[in-house]
């Protein structure tokens, strides 16, 4: 079970983001569990300088971009 | 380097539309059509090679840099690599935290948030195809020097106890990233970055450019010379208050205003107002005081202003 952290204070792309990351674990087949993170504190806490923003299982994997879903399966698995 | 654009302009006009070059009609429809085609290669080439660039650079690793730099050359650096950072309102209280909380201090980081919005790719651009290369790097230059003077008086006037309620003794650990971009990724990245800004601005861009065809070609030479030629005290600060709530339309207004300088607004004024327009704007305003108490978003406010419109009188003076 991996949790999928999406950070962002809920600009459009930071739902974009969102969508995308749920697609890519989705077709990856794997088990997750998707998380918003939208606390400004909890965003700067998590050392994020650039929303949207997204970690797996705490580990910060990308920041201020959005990939396409191929790129993300790449980055999930 | 723009040649075949003006051949493609001097024959859609005069040859297709069959407007004559000497007519009024037939220069402000040129004017128009060259200077849209070349702006949009200008800001598609450009945007493209600086996003790329920033794929090397994000925010947290601009941060690493500057965290490393002492005192005075700081404040150099967080205005330089502001330059090529980008700046969009709804990041910038993250931004803001990971250089305040990784303990970069309050002036450097203000260095840093003064330049980040002032002198962008979208603004340089804009500048360099309406007034050229030398105005273009005048109001980099006067950006620059004035990001690292406000961050190095707002260092000096000892305001952290303005920050709102965050903790600023908890130290927050530099953010590892997961995995480098490959390039196909960087190229993706720049792809989309610039058709989203472009998206963004091309209605801006033809307006603007629009109405300063047809300034250009209608409007009397000298004209505003009498309201706000160089020799008018009021010009200065007019145009900086005038171009505060104009904010994220630079793309629009340096040509509008690029045609209102052919009639004679005194360059000071013109680069004042640029300044306002992306250096000050009411959303990141809005934003900022999340974080800090209302007096120091004033002071901040204040001393750039201050700053716009002392840089407007300067080259007032100076080019007179």
């Amino acid at each position: 079970m991996k949790t999928i952290q999406i950070f962002g204070g809920g600009c459009a792309k930071c739902g974009i983001l969102y969508q995308h990351a749920e697609a890519a674990a989705k077709e990856l087949g794997m088990e997750y569990r998707m998380e918003k993170v939208s606390d400004y504190e909890k965003i700067a806490e998590a050392g994020i300088m650039a929303t949207p923003a997204l970690a797996v299982d705490g580990k910060l994997m990308l920041e201020g971009r959005v990939p396409t879903i191929a790129a993300l399966k790449e980055l999930l698995k | 380097m723009f040649k075949p654009v003006q051949l493609f302009a001097d024959w859609l006009v005069h040859g297709v539309f069959g407007l004559g070059r000497e007519t009024l009609a037939g220069g402000a429809v040129n004017f128009f059509v060259f200077d849209t085609i070349k702006i949009f290669l200008l800001l598609a080439a450009i945007i493209y090679a600086v996003s790329v660039m920033r794929t090397f650079l994000p925010p947290s690793r601009v941060r690493d840099i500057i965290l490393k730099k002492k005192r005075f050359t700081a404040h150099l650096w967080a205005a330089g690599l502001g330059i090529v950072t980008p700046f969009c309102t709804c990041s910038a209280i993250p931004l803001f935290l990971g250089f305040i909380q990784t303990g970069i201090p309050l002036g450097v980081t203000f260095s840093f948030l003064v330049a980040s919005p002032m002198i962008n790719e979208v603004a340089l651009v804009m500048l360099f195809g309406m007034f050229g290369f030398k105005i273009a790097a005048l109001y980099a230059a006067s950006g620059f020097v004035l990001a690292v003077l406000s961050g190095l008086l707002i260092g000096r006037l000892r305001l952290e106890g303005l920050l709102e309620g965050f903790d600023q003794t908890k130290r927050v650990q530099n953010a590892v990233l997961g995995a480098e971009m490959a390039w196909s990724e960087r190229r993706a990245y720049a792809k989309d970055y610039t058709l989203d800004i472009l998206k963004k601005v091309w209605p801006y861009v033809l307006i603007g450019i629009g109405v300063g065809a047809w300034i250009h070609g209608y409007v009397p030479q000298d004209l505003l010379a009498r309201w706000a030629g160089a020799d008018k005290w009021y010009a200065v600060p007019l145009a900086t208050l005038v171009g505060i709530p104009l904010y994220s339309n630079a793309a629009g207004i340096i040509p509008l205003v690029s045609a209102l300088t052919e009639k004679g607004v005194a360059l000071g004024t013109t680069l004042a107002f640029m300044m306002a327009v992306t250096g000050l704007s009411l959303p990141e305003f809005m934003i900022l005081r999340r974080v800090m108490k209302t007096k120091l978003l004033f002071i901040f406010f204040g001393i750039v202003g201050a700053g716009i419109m002392f840089t407007g009188f300067l080259f007032n003076f100076v080019m007179r």
